[in-house]
């Protein structure tokens, strides 16, 4: 996994609450058997006008100049603000692989779903839960400036605005450790195999039906 | 020792081992894999030169892309054929049990996992599919996780977790005949909300609970994730012995007769400690129609869309408007008004043999409304299907226009040739009424069996409790 430190990037407001993970990344794109390609399809049937499929050439399709993601002053943006509930829906990765594969790397939001916000730290994908006040003020100035960019530090746990206070924002420990680190949950569980394997004997002993 | 619930219990007889921060690793006892989300782990296991941990605590079986019709002529989109091939050739290649697709007791992985036995109380069950919470029906604790905690189970038989907080939902008096644990579980998430239960993992409990069949039990836990909890959990009673007792993968002879004697503590203490409780009397609830985009915008049967400007928050007034938007519906528009264009009555919320009997008691010897353009029945497995047709439910089905079909996830999520056409209006069994989650542009109304069936039959939305002359 890519390591997450710091990123000063373009920000993209997206208002609307109980954005799921079909809008993120409709079913169709699921039939894929690989982690990777996915961005051109994120947000598929907000983002562009005629129904897509996967396989297709997505550059002469045609895009909804409403949908935010089109608008020239968010093309390259990093960080995605959200409201309450972000990716609820279905436990499919391929909603976080989307993200990554257009660039999102941050989406801050007052509400995250359980499995999507799991589903983000195992792609290097920082997802921050922010109060809705602080919120709703970094959606005014991301409506108010062109270009608005913000500087998030992981390692000092603060989004800072170009000419504002460092918001402090909390991330749990061993998270925050292994994306800082960039390390992949795999190897340090298997760091562990003997506590399986004496767990495994145990039970085997007290529940014998498991096995 | 101190009082503990039941997903205390759980939680402690899984754990590993546990870090100072609270990080701990809990063993998982069974893993249910399906075509969607198991290839990349597979292959993320191929990549990274791993073996498979614990073949026996794999079962797998495709479900989401797997046509309903001529099944004996393969799927025709290459591109779900793949899927459904290699999810074959993983299972062959890391030696799993699989149900292919033409073995009689393939179906949605959160029906043939119960079926099958292979879900039993006081286990650790999970899935690459968020609808896992299924299985806490059994007192077991089951949740749904993304493709990389697939390869990690596949990897180590084991997940990192951090535990969430207890929810008790209370759901008190009787329910009223013509209510299910559908409505239950929308009428439930149209109070708490989308995220009310996020953070938490829920035991549902109360007299009506206990009332509940297993089935119903499976389908009030199977909509939890769509109150934002990591799992929802029944403690065990004799109901639950009963349904496991004889399935293939359940225990026999004297680990039966231990695994009921440990399965009997598989309830919270009394004086156990909740972080939250919610109290739902089930006396007052009404059959429940969604009218929106979002399970937690849901009405009563007797009720009508709601207007956005009587909403104050700005954030969930605009998601209103949207909704109706999307919805093609007018606030104050009553529900029995709203005429679906079809019905779907299956999925791993209600395509069981009850949801199925349910939905034929209704349909009786009345046919399908003239406006509805395709009525169908998918029966959540091969099992069910076959249970149904002793029972000539097909042939009630049948007699009155609706299409009986072969098992699989079908049009709840339209991954394969089952889905709504820009505009059409369904009314479902199902439990996501999300934009386009039934196909692009189509418009879902979340119902219990029996509603669906009486809106395939009058046309409409109507009270299944009333009857109505149309039926």
């Amino acid at each position: 996994m890519e390591k997450f430190e710091k990123l000063n990037g373009i920000v993209v407001p997206l208002d609307r609450s109980n954005v799921d993970t079909d809008a993120i990344i409709p079913k169709q794109f699921l039939k894929s058997v690989e982690r990777t390609g996915f961005g051109p399809n994120l947000f598929d049937e907000w983002r562009y006008l005629d129904h897509g499929e996967p396989g297709q050439d997505n550059s002469d399709r045609p895009l909804n100049p409403e949908f935010i993601l089109n608008h020239d002053r968010y093309h390259g943006a990093q960080i995605l603000l959200a409201r309450d509930n972000f990716g609820c829906g279905s436990s499919r990765e391929h909603a976080p692989w989307a993200l990554v594969d257009y660039g999102i790397k941050v989406i801050i939001a007052p509400s995250f779903a359980d499995i999507f916000f799991n589903n983000c730290f195992k792609n290097g994908l920082l997802p921050i839960v922010m109060e809705q006040a602080v919120l709703d003020g970094l959606f005014q100035q991301t409506a108010d400036t062109d270009g608005y960019r913000l500087l998030v530090d992981l390692e000092a746990q603060t989004i800072s605005p170009p000419d504002g206070e460092p918001i402090a924002f909390e991330v749990d420990s061993f998270r925050k450790h292994c994306l800082l680190n960039g390390l992949d949950d795999i190897s340090l569980t298997l760091e562990h195999v003997d506590d399986i394997r004496a767990y495994e004997q145990r039970r085997k002993q007290e529940a014998p039906w498991l096995f | 020792m101190s009082a503990k619930t039941l997903y205390d219990k759980i939680w402690d007889a899984h754990m590993v081992r546990c870090s100072e921060d609270g990080t701990a690793l809990i063993y998982i006892d069974r893993h249910l894999v399906h075509e969607v989300t198991s290839p990349q782990a597979f292959g993320g296991l191929r990549l990274a030169g791993r073996v498979l941990w614990r073949q026996s605590a794999n079962l797998a079986v495709p479900d989401h892309n797997v046509p309903t019709t001529h099944r004996d002529q393969g799927i025709s989109d290459p591109v779900s054929r793949i899927q459904v091939e290699t999810l074959d050739q993983n299972c062959e290649e890391f030696g799993i049990q699989e149900f292919s697709m033409l073995d009689p007791r393939q179906g949605i992985v959160h029906i043939v996992g119960p079926e099958q036995g292979a879900t039993l109380p006081g286990m650790t069950v999970v899935c690459g599919d968020s609808h896992t919470s299924t299985h806490g029906a059994f007192g077991a604790l089951a949740f749904g996780i993304g493709t990389s905690e697939v390869e990690h189970v596949l990897a180590t038989q084991c997940l990192i977790q951090r535990k969430s907080k207890n929810m008790r939902v209370c759901v008190e008096g009787v329910l009223p005949m013509g209510v299910t644990a559908k409505d239950i579980a929308l009428a439930i998430i149209g109070r708490m909300g989308t995220a009310g239960g996020t953070g938490y993992v829920i035991e549902f409990a109360g007299s009506v609970v206990e009332s509940l069949s297993v089935e119903g039990r499976m389908s009030l836990c199977n909509m939890t994730i769509e109150a934002g909890a990591r799992a929802g959990m029944v403690a065990v009673d004799q109901k639950t012995i009963d349904y496991v007792q004889g399935r293939p993968f359940s225990p026999t002879d004297d680990q039966w007769d231990q695994a009921v004697l440990a399965w009997a503590d598989l309830h919270s203490d009394s004086g156990a400690v909740f972080d939250a409780e919610f109290v739902l009397n089930a006396t007052d609830v009404e059959p429940q129609v969604t009218w929106g985009t979002s399970p937690e915008m849901v009405v009563p049967i007797s009720g009508k869309v709601p207007d956005p400007d009587e909403e104050t928050d700005s954030v969930k007034q605009s998601a209103m408007k949207k909704a109706l938007d999307y919805m093609d519906l007018e606030p104050g528009t009553a529900v029995v008004d709203i005429k679906p264009d079809k019905v779907f009555i299956g999925s791993c919320t209600n395509g069981r043999i009850e949801d199925l009997r349910e939905a034929a008691a209704v349909v009786g010897h009345s046919q399908v409304a003239a406006n509805i353009k395709l009525a169908m029945v998918v029966p959540g497995s091969g099992l069910v299907k076959r249970q149904a047709e002793q029972e000539g439910l097909d042939k009630i089905f049948l007699g009155a226009g609706f299409e009986w079909r072969d098992p699989g996830c079908s049009m709840c999520l339209a991954m394969n040739a089952d889905r709504l056409e820009p505009g059409e209006r369904c009314a479902s069994t199902s439990n996501r009424n999300f934009e386009g989650r039934q196909g692009q542009g189509g418009r879902t109304h979340l119902v219990s069996p029996a509603m669906a069936a009486a809106a395939a039959i009058a046309g409409h939305f109507v009270d299944v409790r009333n009857g109505d002359d149309d039926i």
